[in-house]
């Protein structure tokens, strides 16, 4: 087990620094000058070559590589050009607010996909069974940012139920109740996608589970439903634990633009805000710190799988 | 035709067994009417008094003094807790917004030597931190952006600030209450130039162990609102300065709230949902519907022209002067007003039709056709032996309008009298780089021409940059290449003129030799509409890029 944990570490550090450059690479490859977004649009030559001397813009590209990734091995990731504040406070105090969005939006679909899920599954083959497929294909498909502005159109603009965005009256300095509203919308719309894929992904494994020898097996001897659900949970869990790995991941880095749509200080707009403003230091930390957000989770729940599933223990 | 929907049918009768099926449902809608409440509890914490302003920015612009985040950073942030020697004048609807005196009460050019100019400093105002403002304060201003030796120079705000001043070659204290600027030229548009350098508290930097980081956080101007809360990225509050130096122009509102909200549809359903009271340029396809539902949209032309800029190296069609005239005779510019929902100012020139420095030209920009396909016959085109031409435009950009819709017609009306256009096509931020750049450039690629609005609040960006031989690329921004004596002897009449009778007689000479020569597609004037809860009063939508917010009141 733990031979298998160092390597999956190691091998992280070619998937981080391929990342940043690949990251370093697209930014550039982007036609415009970076400091476009932050200079007056008059500024003289002269003006510009102090401001890229001063983020060291006026180096060769691989020199600005080497230069960030030796700090941000030491935890620095930098200055935003466009506001001026250290990177890694940007990305602190956004990630937070993502974390929220993200931990309430799997909590919601992996409970519904479940849930549903296992409903479809036993009713496999029925127009109940179908009925929920449309409903889960529909929360896949659907493209969430467009899911986000009818629920603001309808729950917002049109009903005045809800706020149509930002993270609370204060903003989302210190939590409190009023902000449990501001919540509302941007998690349905976040949840609907991962909903789908994960009642999907557990209704075909019901449906299968269900059918294998070992179910016959226990219904032969007369084990009850309950004592056979069990088992069956058992057996899904695995998996669906590792969907939902995965999709928690796509919602903290894929969020940008739901984000967006409801003004809210996460990850997502902070990425956006990056992109528009072509503020490369920003966007490189912001996708560095996303991308090993996303490599650990994928080895936590490689980590976790096992103590669902002894079949799997690694060694 | 069918019946509109109804959101709030009557409730039918249910079996037991339906309403054991719906509990679930009435719980979620009681959840959901109480999160309703929680929110509608958080919405009354703000009294009246209180405006809340969505912004199209990111960011709250950086509440230093001389601000980031362009025209829009300085209207909310740079002109609301700062100020400046020079104020626009903001005070009506009707007439071009002029300059003012602001912390400076008087100013003239030495008769002498005209490089040398006294600004007369107004007495009694305190900096927000109980400090005075002195001919000291507004050398230490001057030091924060252009001494890098000063402990002052602050980096950040002297990229934002030191290109608006840029003759500045000197500055001292003469007394308390005057100081001596000094030009490295003859320059007579430095009050305007001056307008837009605002003033920090050198006392309030001092007392943060002279750090701007620290600075930020509790900042400190002369200005009618002072900063109460500053989120980055999420929101700031600006609280009334009752002890604001003008009585005239003591903020009425108790608060002034600020959330950078970028994408238009969530600043439309903000507004809808009572959770802002005025959101900063509303989508044109959203204007009709929310004057349907009872919000203003308030509108104004302002200094601001969407033209083309004709390229004038040589092999460029546009060096015939038939072409030009042609060219601004070709546009439905009434047209795309309709398109655009009436959201522009078809344009006759630079400068807005009714600005003071329109003047008289005697070429008229209007909708001709037939004598623009005579002009384009006297120069050899004709629609079926067309002129083909290569434009430069941007999908979107800052101050771009509607930049697809727009080139498209144009595109159509120019093809009527026989100029076939080919766009280029480029993100804003390239175009930029290019305009800066200039024509020769290799990233110009062929083009011709380019699409670039432009600030022209005063005559040295509404006219001078763009045309002055001197100006060319690197030094500045005559994209084109422009090359004529005789209009640069008329910019040289402005920058010398000290009169302002005489000043303005130059810029109007100035103007109308750009209308009269057609140096650019004239195309519109953009009108900045603003949509606002009908609780928002006595807003004043002066014609500049810079508001009054001291005379908004909300009603209960």
């Amino acid at each position: 087990m733990f031979t298998y944990l160092l390597k999956r570490l190691l091998y992280t550090v070619p998937i981080a620094l391929a990342v940043t450059a690949l990251c370093f690479s697209l930014v550039y490859l982007a036609p415009g000058d970076p400091l476009s977004a932050v200079l007056p649009s008059d500024a003289s030559q002269e003006i510009i070559d102090i401001v890229k001397a001063q983020y060291g813009l006026d180096q060769p590209v691989f020199v600005q590589y080497w230069l960030w990734l030796k700090h941000a091995l030491m935890g620095d990731l930098g200055q935003s050009i466009s506001s001026g504040r250290p990177v890694a406070d940007e990305i602190g105090k956004a990630i937070g607010n993502s974390l929220l969005l993200a931990g309430l939006a799997s909590a919601l679909a992996f409970t519904v996909g479940t849930v549903l899920g296992i409903f479809a599954g036993y009713r496999h083959g029925t127009a109940t069974d179908r009925g929920l497929s449309a409903l889960a294909i529909a929360g896949v498909s659907i493209p969430h940012y467009w899911l986000g502005i009818v629920l603001v159109a309808i729950f917002s603009a049109r009903l005045n139920w809800l706020p149509a965005m930002g993270a609370g009256p204060e903003g989302s300095a210190g939590w409190s109740l009023e902000q449990v509203p501001y919540v509302v919308l941007p998690v349905l719309t976040l949840a609907a996608m991962p909903a789908g894929i994960v009642m999907r992904s557990v209704r075909a494994l019901v449906a299968e589970t269900l059918g294998r020898d070992f179910i016959v097996g226990l219904t032969a001897k007369g084990m009850g439903q309950a004592a056979i659900f069990r088992h069956l949970v058992k057996n899904i869990a695995p998996t669906t634990l590792a969907v939902l790995g995965v999709q928690l991941g796509y919602l903290m880095a894929g969020s940008i633009l739901v984000e967006t749509v409801f003004a809210w200080p996460g990850t997502g707009l902070l990425l956006n805000t990056a992109i528009l403003q072509r503020d490369i230091p920003l966007l490189q930390g912001t996708i560095f710190v996303l991308a090993m957000f996303f490599v650990g989770l994928n080895l936590l729940v490689d980590m976790l799988q096992p103590l669902f599933d002894p079949r799997m223990k690694r060694t | 035709m069918t019946a509109p929907h109804t959101l709030t049918p009557a409730a039918p009768q249910r079996s037991p067994r339906a309403r054991r099926w719906l509990a679930p449902t009435r719980r979620a809608a009681t959840a959901v009417a109480m999160g309703a409440a929680l929110c509608l509890a958080g919405a009354s914490a703000w009294a009246a008094g209180t405006m809340r302003v969505a912004m199209t920015l990111s960011d709250i612009p950086v509440p230093n003094g001389q601000t980031d985040q362009g025209a829009e950073g300085m209207r909310f942030i740079g002109y609301t807790v700062f100020e400046a020697l020079v104020a626009f004048d903001l005070s009506s609807a009707d007439k071009a917004s002029g300059l003012i005196p602001g912390l400076a009460t008087e100013w003239k050019v030495n008769a002498t030597d005209k490089t040398r100019w006294t600004f007369k400093l107004r007495p009694d105002v305190k900096f927000h931190d109980g400090s005075t403002f002195n001919a000291q304060a507004v050398v230490w201003n001057l030091d924060k952006l252009l001494n890098s030796q000063a402990e002052q120079f602050d980096p950040k705000q002297a990229a934002q600030g030191r290109n608006r001043i840029p003759t500045v070659k000197a500055y001292k204290v003469i007394d308390e209450l005057t100081v001596e600027i000094t030009t490295a030229e003859p320059e007579a548009q430095l009050p305007y130039q001056l307008a837009m350098v605002v003033m920090s508290s050198p006392a309030q930097w001092l007392a943060l162990g002279k750090s701007w980081d620290n600075f930020i956080k509790k900042p400190s101007g002369t200005g009618p609102f002072k900063m109460e809360t500053y989120v980055p990225r999420e929101r700031a509050v600006l609280a009334r300065n009752e002890a604001y130096w003008n009585k005239n122009r003591v903020p009425k509102l108790d608060k002034l709230v600020l959330l950078p909200v970028p994408d238009p549809s969530a600043r439309v359903a903000a507004l809808r949902s009572s959770q802002v009271d005025w959101v900063e340029a509303p989508p044109p396809d959203a204007i009709d519907s929310l004057k349907g539902a009872g919000f203003a949209v308030v509108s104004n032309v302002y200094p601001h022209v969407w033209p083309w800029h004709f390229s004038r190296l040589e092999g460029s069609p546009w060096n015939d002067i038939r072409v030009r005239k042609a060219a601004n005779l070709a546009i439905d510019r009434e047209g795309m007003k309709s398109l655009m929902g009436g959201m522009m100012v078809s344009a006759k020139g630079m400068v807005p039709p009714n600005s003071p420095w329109f003047g008289k030209p005697s070429f008229e920009v209007k909708y001709d056709v037939p004598a623009a396909k005579a002009l384009m016959a006297q120069a050899g085109f004709s629609k079926d032996k067309p002129l083909k031409v290569r434009a430069i435009m941007s999908p979107s950009g800052s101050g771009q309008m509607q930049p697809q819709l727009m080139n498209e017609l144009i595109q159509q009306n120019l093809v009527e009298i026989g100029i076939q256009v080919e766009f280029d096509t480029r993100d804003w931020n390239a175009l930029l780089a290019n305009w800066r750049a200039g024509a020769k450039d290799a990233s110009t690629k062929g083009a011709t021409s380019t699409n670039s609005s432009y600030y022209s609040q005063d005559p040295f960006t509404a006219l001078i940059r763009h045309l002055d031989s001197g100006l060319v690329p690197p030094k500045g921004t005559n994209w084109g290449y422009y090359q004529d004596k005789e209009m640069d002897a008329l910019f040289d009449g402005i920058r010398n003129e000290f009169d302002p009778k005489a000043q303005l007689v130059a810029i109007q000479k100035a103007h109308e030799k750009y209308v009269n020569d057609a140096l650019f597609l004239f195309v519109a004037h953009d009108v900045a509409p603003r949509a606002m809860s009908k609780k928002v009063k006595g807003f004043v939508p002066a014609q500049n890029w810079f508001q009054d917010f001291t005379t908004i009141s909300m009603d209960k």
